[in-house]
């Protein structure tokens, strides 16, 4: 008994000890709880919401664009893909078999399908097939309980209704690239397409909208279990441009396959109601991706199709500069309308000599008839008494040698020289004979088609300095507003002066002996008024000037002049300019002017049809218009 | 034989008496815990008691009949069998080792028919069982006698091998840890722990560098590190805490808890089951549990203090310490202060083998209750009543 009780005692105590022991453990076990849950709390919340949410850019559906009156040119279409999950079908690869059926699947993409299913966790879609047409959607939605885990899956891609009638303005759009990233999560979006040229690429962030976002919950695995929260993103601006859907495939059908451009102009507002540059591409293959062959064929294309040659071509603008010679010298006070200059068919600046287009020379002009018969050596004497810096600007007032604005990416300025410039660019001064040559239009001096209607059309205008734009309204970052409902600031041209310019035009296409007679309007209200252009590519040597000029049909494509026409219409009451540049195209009466011609008919037929809504029409027919609208 | 005054006074004592002195209060306070239990797999399942809570608590039901029945034998009976019940559960081990070696890979199961059991669990108590009988035998001379000791050291040793060959880290450690306590408790000298653990120190390298295998090496070190296994314990570990972590002070409410049913969490329903219970009740909740296991562990300890014979006490101790040992392997587990080792939390955990191993012991706890007052020879091991 008595030894019971020592081993008793003992037993007490380290049992005691042991409990002891136990509670200490049991102190630290609640020490770290308070520590993870009380003093931590906060961190292990944010990762355990880390764990749980996922946000998910919901992509907003990109601006449509439109022409002037409100016809959709580019907008998003249902693209229906074909995708499977894999934790859904079970069977991929038999379920595939069943599915060939309906969508032919080839072996290579059978085997992309086969490595995405190893690479993706069972419950992810995998893409089987894109672009499908209704039929094989429907064949696929009747067959579904054949399919399992085989879903329609409905995204968007661009649509450019018009195709490439219209590449060139609306550009494309296509997949981000890395140099693209600007921080905005939404070009990270998997198959987000940005603008990558023409309106798509200089209005991009007003088209492309904000991305909304949706939160949800997903367990462990990744998969989606709810929604707790989405804001709706919002969709892009649509955008309303100044083009007329029909002028522009008008055009673009009269140009057929040739190397050309044509602009047409409101003269009073700058609205561009068409910017064709042929010729062109489809933008709607640029979407998906082109393949190597087609992307050769465009790049290899003597014509550039790839180029908007509209705003990045560069060409002399010959004879159709004279009109701004004209009014150089007009102004200098060198000449006046009624200055008379004898052509014999060449004019001599010490030892060179300097030639007419016309072999046996004009005779006697004045400034009218210099105009009407396009006479070199009239010119080649204006520019002589007036020089370089008046010519030049006179020609910089004109909206030459400068970028003018317009709402399009790759605009070029073009080249108004000067002795400075010549200084500068080449490093000798200036020479006499080049400003003879600059006179017609020749030599350094450099305009783009967009460049030349918009000389035109402030020609037209009474000398007014409209620029040019290819919105109806102004776009912002923040969306829309109208423009500045204000007449163009006045050039300070002398109105008689322009009058005498614009008379020689109006002769140029309506007199009977003028150079682009044949090309005249016969609507008395829709009468137009031009000047022609004939660019030499090559330079045509002594010897061959004396056995006789080629003939552009004898000469490779490449080294045929370009034709080029300006003109506008209505004589009375102009309102629209237009440009034409025919590359190789040969004369400027004979292949410019006539398309010129037809243009500014239609573009009137169009007017008169359906006068475009809105409060620009509104203003001219309250000031300008005398009765010029029909 | 002795016999004092007292209830157990006298030779034949009613099973109805024995049931009045059933420690009633631990068996209510065991029965909160488990509610606590059937509630957390009734969330874990969704808000469903299928299929969890309801099996658990048919178990926990059946459980309760064997404790007491177990509560009310006469625990002399228990003395009397502790060394056949050993070896009969050695047997078992020694099967399942032969059929897991002979059978694909590990096995730790056999089926007693309506029940699948790990004899690596009934190890826990027979060794319990076992131990306090040897040490019930020996005078607090013997105990001193390095020799004496040899014996139960080897009674220890023979499972512990066998079982952390299964492999099974968590149970071979409870087995080892509980034994040390009862050891302890049996009046050891203390600088022979002391000793034996300067020992291990020296020898543990030795080991390393002698014995030991690379695979078995790797197997080591990854279990030391779970951070180096990131895809596999190291990443339960992350998630247990994050979700841990998140409950905050009052949790995120009954069936809210996000990461344990988004299952970021695993195994929710079994060894992460505080991990899921703290994140929905928060520190109040965890504590609340923490609490009634140091009150039924208090009770154990009374309960273990109070008897008069040294059999009750050896067992009532290696019983408690056998609790304590689930409990804080586990809590320390999922809140990544050891390593992983599935080790489930006692009458929580969803599984029917340690909650029988758990009810088993308390059913000999309680049986140490009932007979307190009942002295027992040390020579008179139970051969003649």
């Amino acid at each position: 008994m008595h030894r019971d009780s020592e081993r008793h005692k003992l037993f007490s105590r380290r049992a005691l000890m042991l409990g002891g022991g136990q509670a200490a453990l049991l102190s630290v076990l609640a020490g770290r709880m308070y520590y993870l849950q009380v003093v931590e709390s906060e961190r292990y919340v944010t990762l355990a919401d880390e764990n749980r949410i996922n946000f998910r850019l919901l992509p907003p559906p990109r601006g449509r664009i439109v022409d002037r009156h409100g016809k959709p040119m580019a907008d998003n279409q249902q693209n229906y893909r074909v995708v499977i999950i894999p934790e859904q079908a079970g069977d991929v690869e038999r379920t595939l078999d069943l599915l060939s059926l309906i969508v032919p699947l080839s072996g290579g993409e059978r085997r992309r399908i086969a490595r995405e299913v190893k690479r993706k966790r069972a419950f992810v879609p995998i893409t089987v097939r894109e672009n499908l047409d209704w039929s094989e959607v429907a064949r696929i939605e009747v067959n579904t309980p054949d399919l399992p885990g085989v879903l329609i899956d409905v995204g968007q891609s661009r649509n450019y209704a018009m195709g490439a009638e219209t590449a060139h303005v609306l550009g494309y759009v296509a997949a981000v690239s890395e140099k693209d990233l600007t921080g905005d999560p939404l070009l990270e979006l998997p198959g987000f397409r940005i603008g990558k040229a023409g309106v798509e690429k200089i209005y991009d962030l007003s088209l492309r909208g904000s991305g909304g976002s949706s939160q949800v919950e997903v367990n462990a695995l990744g998969r989606v279990i709810r929604e707790l929260n989405r804001q709706e993103g919002q969709p892009g601006n649509e955008v309303r441009l100044t083009i007329d859907a029909e002028l522009q495939h008008f055009i673009t059908e009269r140009l057929g396959n040739e190397s050309a451009t044509v602009v047409v102009v409101d003269v009073h507002t700058g609205e561009i109601l068409s910017l064709v540059s042929s010729p062109s591409f489809d933008p709607n293959s640029f979407n998906t991706g082109l393949s190597q062959a087609e992307w050769e064929s465009l790049i290899s294309n003597p014509k550039a199709p790839l180029t908007n040659k509209a705003i990045v071509g560069q060409y002399a603008p010959g004879s159709t500069f004279k009109p701004v010679v004209a009014l150089a010298g007009l102004e200098k006070g060198v000449i006046t309308a009624d200055t008379k200059i004898n052509c014999a068919g060449s004019t001599k600046l010490g030892n060179a000599e300097f030639h007419c287009w016309k072999k046996g020379g004009h005779g006697v002009l004045d400034l009218q008839g210099a105009i009407e018969h396009s006479c070199d050596v009239y010119f080649y004497d204006v520019a002589r008494r007036t020089g370089i810096e008046r010519i030049a600007a006179m020609a910089r007032r004109f909206g030459l040698g400068d970028r003018l604005g317009l709402d399009l990416p790759g605009e070029k300025p073009g080249l108004v020289p000067s002795n400075k410039w010549k200084l500068g660019a080449i490093g000798s001064p200036w020479q006499l004979g080049e400003t003879l040559i600059a006179g017609i239009g020749q030599g350094y001096i450099l305009t783009t088609p967009l460049q030349l209607a918009v000389m035109t059309a402030r020609l037209a205008n009474g000398g007014r300095a409209v620029t040019p734009r290819l919105t109806m309204d102004k776009v912002t970052e923040t969306g829309l507003e109208p423009y500045p409902d204000e007449e163009a600031v006045s050039l300070g041209v002398t109105p008689e002066h322009l009058s005498v310019v614009l008379k020689g035009m109006d002769d140029v296409v309506n007199s009977p002996t003028g150079t682009a007679r044949r090309s005249r309007i016969t609507e008395p209200q829709w009468r137009m008024a031009g000047k022609t252009g004939t660019v030499q590519v090559r330079r045509i040597s002594k010897a061959e000037r004396e056995t006789g000029v080629l003939k552009n049909e004898d000469l490779p494509w490449k080294e045929r002049d370009h034709a080029l026409f300006v003109g506008y219409a209505p004589v009375d009451s102009p309102r629209f300019a237009v440009s034409v540049v025919v590359e190789h195209g040969g004369g400027g009466s004979s292949t410019a002017a006539p398309i010129a011609r037809d243009v500014l008919h239609e573009t009137q037929r169009l007017a008169a049809l359906r006068p475009t809504p809105g409060r620009q029409e509104a203003r001219k027919s309250n000031t300008s218009d005398k009765g010029g609208k029909v | 034989m002795l016999y004092h005054d007292g209830l157990l006074s006298q030779p034949k004592v009613s099973i109805g008496q024995k049931l009045l002195h059933l420690h009633w209060l631990f068996v209510i306070l065991l029965t909160l815990t488990a509610s606590i239990g059937f509630a957390m797999l009734y969330s874990a399942a969704g808000g469903d008691f299928d299929p969890w809570a309801s099996r658990q608590m048919v178990r926990f039901g059946v459980g309760m009949l064997g404790m007491v029945v177990i509560a009310v034998t006469d625990i002399r009976f228990w003395l009397r069998y502790a060394y056949a019940f050993y070896v009969l559960v050695l047997v078992l081990l020694l099967g399942v080792e032969l059929a897991g070696f002979v059978g694909m890979g590990a096995q730790r199961w056999i089926s007693l028919g309506f029940f699948n059991i790990q004899p690596s669990e009934l190890m826990k108590i027979a060794m319990v069982l076992a131990l306090a009988r040897y040490f019930h035998g020996g005078s607090i001379e013997d105990v001193g006698r390095p020799m004496f000791l040899l014996p139960p050291a080897i009674m220890v040793a023979v499972p512990a091998v066998l079982i952390i060959r299964q492999p099974d880290l968590g149970t071979t450690l409870m087995l080892l840890l509980a034994s040390v306590a009862i050891f302890f408790a049996a009046g050891v000298r203390m600088w022979k722990f002391i000793l034996a653990g300067v020992l291990g120190l020296i020898s543990a390298p030795v080991a390393w560098f002698t014995i030991l295998r690379d695979y078995q090496k790797q197997r080591i070190l990854t279990f030391l590190n779970p951070e180096s296994d990131t895809l596999g314990s190291g990443y339960h570990i992350i998630q247990s805490k994050i979700a841990l972590g998140s409950g905050g002070m009052f949790g995120k409410g009954f069936m809210q808890g996000t990461q344990s049913h988004l299952n970021f969490l695993p195994e929710k329903q079994t060894d992460f089951i505080f991990t899921m219970l703290a994140e929905e009740f928060g520190l109040v909740g965890g504590l609340t549990l923490i609490a009634l296991y140091v009150l039924l562990l208090a009770y154990g300890f009374v309960i273990a203090m109070s008897s008069r014979n040294h059999f009750g006490r050896l067992v009532g101790i290696g019983v408690t310490v056998t609790f304590f040992l689930y409990i804080f392997i586990n809590i320390a587990m999922v809140m990544g202060l050891i390593p992983v080792v599935g080790v489930p939390l006692p009458l929580v955990s969803y599984g029917g083998t340690a909650m029988l191993t758990i009810l088993f012991g308390f059913g000999l706890l309680l049986c140490v209750h009932i007979h307190q007052d009942l002295t027992i020879g040390r020579r008179d091991s139970g051969d003649e009543f």
